[in-house]
């Protein structure tokens, strides 16, 4: 039997405002627990919600990018639950009103493009978090997190497979990252998503009963929790049993998935208008504002980077395609005037490390600084290509500056002549046979000459100059 | 010299005049609650700080307004900083307040002195101040009397005479129901005139906080201080501000008051009936006229509030849950075992049927028969009074069908009995309209009230019209002679 894969996905994005929806509060990552809170984050009798517009505007920002709707005039509702990092016993979210309808984005597939179309974005706030693991016999509450923006993104069940879910998850956090909408860092949790996954025969009009994978916050476990949960429904039918709709948690430590308990879900959510908040209506002048002020986006860029920077096409397009390399380069530029070594470096050995880590450029230990002075020193000739390379090593992996690896290792090249040339006399003299071997017609014997000439140097050699002193020489 | 039954323009006076200091002022309310306090009209009382400002305050060279150096009383239900604020009820027995609520703090800047929290109905849910952890407040004009609710502390303080003035707050009529029972006046203003910010929410939606004094004037006072645009309240107004005192002695002649044709006054008790027809008169005397106006969605304002208020109650109340503030129970077996012991250890019974009463009308499958037919019918009654004041400026009704009742003697076996108390004064607050009781007479020794209803954001007239009516009567300074209670 052939089976067909129908997936829809609700993204949660953490928006990236300096306070927090409802509350003055400060939005900062990993700061000691709850000091990030204020009165009305603890939900203490008594305190109301304020409003944000920052939150709203990149709301707008992202409804706009991928061609929605919007509801300039924006109405919020109460989720009612208890859970303890859920300081009020609610969370306000918007249900009949969300303030993004309807929009598209594009994907990359096997088969090439693929449009996806969003059912409908709105905001809502985070909750705390419960640390369950740090206190014998307590669960410790930590409210930094409640109250901060998010942006929950709902996409149509038109997604085909777990690799095209990726695409969809990577397509949309790079969409966020660009509009500055949020900072896209999956491992702070400023971007997870529920998935729902059902399968069906193929052909079949119906959709088949879906799960409901929660909280999944890597690009790899999507495509991991994603395929065992289509395998798992697969075998379940072919048993000739069914599907039973429910919601499941993905282990990633077994690589499975696994129904949460009943009680963890089974919630009337009692949705109500909520009382404490007028609607927020976002004038037509804020509508323009926020059109004026639109981010730069990858193709611009691209575009941008070839003819004011004069980057090959192949460098700009790689460079302009993640946000975190394209602000790296932008930062880069200011301090070195070798666009086009600086771009070679970038999508080459730097690069080739970062993926090694599986991280963007902005959580390592380069700065825009490094990386430019190391590109003016091999410019300028005071290191060669190949010295540069053991630098780079270096500073990544320690973080400290190329100038004071060069300095404190003596790794300086050698571009002086006269040096280089009583280099030179020494390797002639220690070398006599393949001086006469050379001199009688063997050429290929030159390189002999400047690798030793190199090993002496501990290669700090300038080449250049050593080509063409040995050349003078051995005339 | 007493100071008990004093209005504020009077102790104004004798401040300025020296007659008495701030500090006297706050030693006597003390003393004044000290010979009355089996009246249990305050939950907590905030002596050393009264005292040390009231001292402060006798330094300075000229007052910082007209409430500089009075003493105040504030409902137990405005968070005060560094003060304990209980709502009257267990669940909050231990909480003190890391800020103060913003209709209290102006109060406070200008000058004023709270004295102490009073007792309330649990949550502001009750007619009666019955429903308190803290126990019943007795009516100053009757022992074993309830002074109405859920202000009754408040209303019952200034009766007594101990306090001139208090903040009370009004959802469905807490502060017009215990000011008509205690024989005084209070004002529940225009929907978003006083922000709500640090009062602790019944119904959001309903909640406003507003004067209880002995005059008019005095509410006019009051609620000039309280007033005003808060950014931290989205459902507080941004006015211009209005000084309430400049329109209060405008002459009334032509007032158009209407009466309400779908209040049956014949199910009233006689005297109730008899003070309305005398106050018609008296209106009628200084050159008001009555119409006839309807409010043809009026019968169903009591089911309709029922519906909203505890829905909406049912949501305010989760963070009571027993994790961050409030009474949590001893070694709770797990987290549920937390929640529900908590929290049936630590509301009422009062608290608790309507947060079941509301919490079934958000429930799936009965929202739209219950809470959102109640918001479409409370469209309708707003719509209503919209229509009405069209061709009126103030409406006219009792504040409530009877007098006080005997503690105990109404609502015990069938609550929907005490909720019919609220009869006239719930469609204001679904409306959203400002509305002041004052006393127009008494039944067997205890005040009745009467209402009048302004339209939006028309507070500057009714206490126009209440004040007339107080120049040309002399209800209002009637007081208990405080027998039972010596």
């Amino acid at each position: 039997m052939t089976w067909e894969t129908v997936i829809g996905i609700e993204t949660h994005v953490q928006l990236s405002t300096k306070t927090k929806l409802f509350s003055r509060a400060s939005t900062q990552f990993g700061e000691s627990p709850n000091t990030n809170v204020n009165l009305i984050d603890c939900g203490l009798p008594g305190v109301l919600p304020s409003v944000n517009k920052e939150a709203f505007y990149k709301a707008i920002t992202f409804g706009l990018a991928v061609g929605s709707q919007i509801n300039q005039t924006s109405i919020f509702d109460r989720k009612n639950y208890f859970y303890p990092d859920l300081p009020k016993g609610y969370q306000i979210t918007q249900m009949d009103l969300p303030i993004v309808l309807g929009g598209t984005m594009d994907i990359e597939t096997e088969n090439g493009i693929k449009t996806i179309n969003i059912t409908r974005a709105h905001l809502e706030e985070d909750a705390g978090k419960s640390i369950h693991d740090e206190y014998d016999g307590y669960t410790a509450i930590d409210l930094n997190r409640a109250g901060t923006p998010l942006l929950e993104i709902v996409s149509e069940p038109e997604i085909s497979n777990a690799k095209e879910a990726v695409a969809y998850m990577k397509a949309l956090h790079r969409l966020v990252t660009f509009l500055n909408v949020s900072d896209g860092n999956m491992s702070q949790g400023s971007l997870r998503c529920d998935a729902n996954v059902s399968i069906r025969k193929l052909g079949d009009e119906t959709l088949g009963t879906r799960t409901e994978i929660k909280n999944i916050n890597s690009f790899k476990f999507v495509e991991k929790a994603i395929n065992f949960e289509v395998k798992r429904q697969i075998k379940q039918l072919e048993k000739g049993e069914t599907i039973t709709q429910e919601t499941r948690l993905y282990d990633s430590v077994k690589d499975e998935t696994r129904p949460m308990r009943s009680k963890e879900f089974a919630n009337d959510y009692r949705y109500f208008p909520e009382p404490d908040l007028l609607p927020v209506v976002i004038s037509d002048k804020e509508m323009q504002e926020i059109k004026d002020s639109f981010p730069e986006l990858p193709k611009e860029k691209e575009q941008r980077f070839q003819t004011e920077l004069s980057i090959s096409e192949y460098d700009a397009k790689i460079i302009a395609s993640s946000k975190s390399m394209a602000d790296f380069f932008e930062a880069s530029i200011k301090e070195t005037s070798n666009y086009s070594l600086l771009a070679n470096w970038l999508i080459g050995e730097i690069s080739a490390f970062l993926n090694k880590d599986s991280i963007e450029i902005n959580e390592s230990k380069l700065t825009p600084s490094s990386v430019a002075m190391l590109i003016n020193r091999i410019d300028d000739q005071t290191i060669s290509g190949k010295i540069g390379k053991s630098i780079f090593e270096e500073m990544y992996t320690s973080g400290i500056s190329p100038d004071e690896i060069i300095e404190s290792q003596g790794l300086k090249q050698i571009s002086d002549d006269g040096a280089i040339e009583a280099i030179i006399n020494t390797v002639i003299q220690e070398n006599p046979t393949q001086l006469k071997a050379y001199l009688g017609g063997k050429e290929k014997l030159f390189g002999f000459f400047v690798g030793q000439v190199m090993k002496l140097t501990s290669g700090k050699a300038n080449p250049q100059s050593v080509n063409e002193l040995l050349k003078e020489k051995l005339k | 010299m007493s100071i008990q039954f004093k209005t504020i323009t009077e102790l104004r006076e004798m401040l300025d005049s020296k007659i008495i200091s701030s500090e006297e002022l706050v030693n006597e309310t003390f003393r004044l609650n000290e010979q009355f306090k089996e009246l249990n009209c305050f939950v907590t009382l905030n002596e050393s700080k009264s005292r040390e400002k009231a001292i402060g305050i006798d330094q300075q060279d000229e007052p910082l307004s007209i409430l500089s150096g009075i003493p105040l009383a504030q409902k137990d239900l405005f968070c005060t900083e560094g003060l304990r604020t209980t709502c009257s009820s267990k669940i909050l027995s231990n909480f003190i307040p890391p800020y103060t609520a913003t209709a209290v703090s102006k109060l406070e800047d200008d000058g004023s002195i709270t004295i102490g929290k009073t007792n309330m109905d649990e949550f502001a849910m009750g007619s009666s101040n019955e429903t308190s952890f803290f126990g019943p407040v007795h009516n100053p004009w009757k022992k074993g009397y309830v002074p109405g609710g859920s202000s009754g502390g408040s209303a019952a303080a200034v009766a007594a005479g101990i306090v001139p003035a208090a903040t009370g707050t009004d959802t469905g009529g807490s502060i017009r129901q215990p000011a008509a029972h205690c024989g005084i006046t209070g004002m529940k203003p225009t929907y978003g005139r006083v922000s709500r910010w640090g009062m602790v929410a019944f119904a959001s939606s309903l909640d406003q906080a507003g004067p209880i004094a002995r005059s008019a004037e005095d509410c006019a006072i009051l609620l000039n201080s309280m007033s005003g645009y808060d950014s931290k309240d989205t459902t507080c107004l941004d006015l211009p501000n209005q000084d309430l005192l400049e329109t209060i002695n405008n002459p009334i002649k032509g007032l158009k008051i209407g009466v309400v044709k779908e209040f049956d006054m014949s199910d009233l008790d006689l005297g109730v009936q008899q003070a309305f027809e005398q106050s018609k008169k008296l209106y009628e005397s200084l050159g008001a006229e009555f119409v006839e106006v309807s409010l043809p969605n009026i019968s169903a304002s009591v089911p309709a509030y029922y519906s909203i208020a505890p829905a909406e109650c049912s949501s305010n109340l989760s963070r009571f849950d027993g994790i961050k503030f409030g009474h949590r129970t001893e070694d709770p077996g797990n987290l549920e075992e937390l929640y529900v012991n908590s929290r049936s250890e630590g509301f009422g019974d009062e608290v608790k049927r309507r947060i079941l009463i509301g919490t079934y009308a958000l429930s799936a499958g009965f929202y739209d028969a219950y809470y959102k037919k109640a918001q479409q019918v409370r469209r309708l009654i707003k719509n209503d009074f919209v229509s009405a004041f069209e061709s009126i400026d103030v409406i006219m009704t009792p504040t409530t069908p009877s007098t006080a009742f005997a503690f105990g003697s109404k609502g015990a076996q069938n609550p929907v009995e005490l909720y019919l108390e609220d009869l006239f004064t719930i469609s204001s607050n679904l409306a959203g309209l400002p509305a002041i009781s004052i006393p127009h007479g008494q039944l067997n020794n205890l005040p009745i009230g009467l209402q009048l209803i302004g339209n939006f954001l028309e507070e500057g007239r009714i206490l126009n019209a209440a004040h007339i009516f107080q120049k040309n009567s002399d209800f209002h300074l009637t007081h208990p002679n405080m027998e039972d209670f010596k």
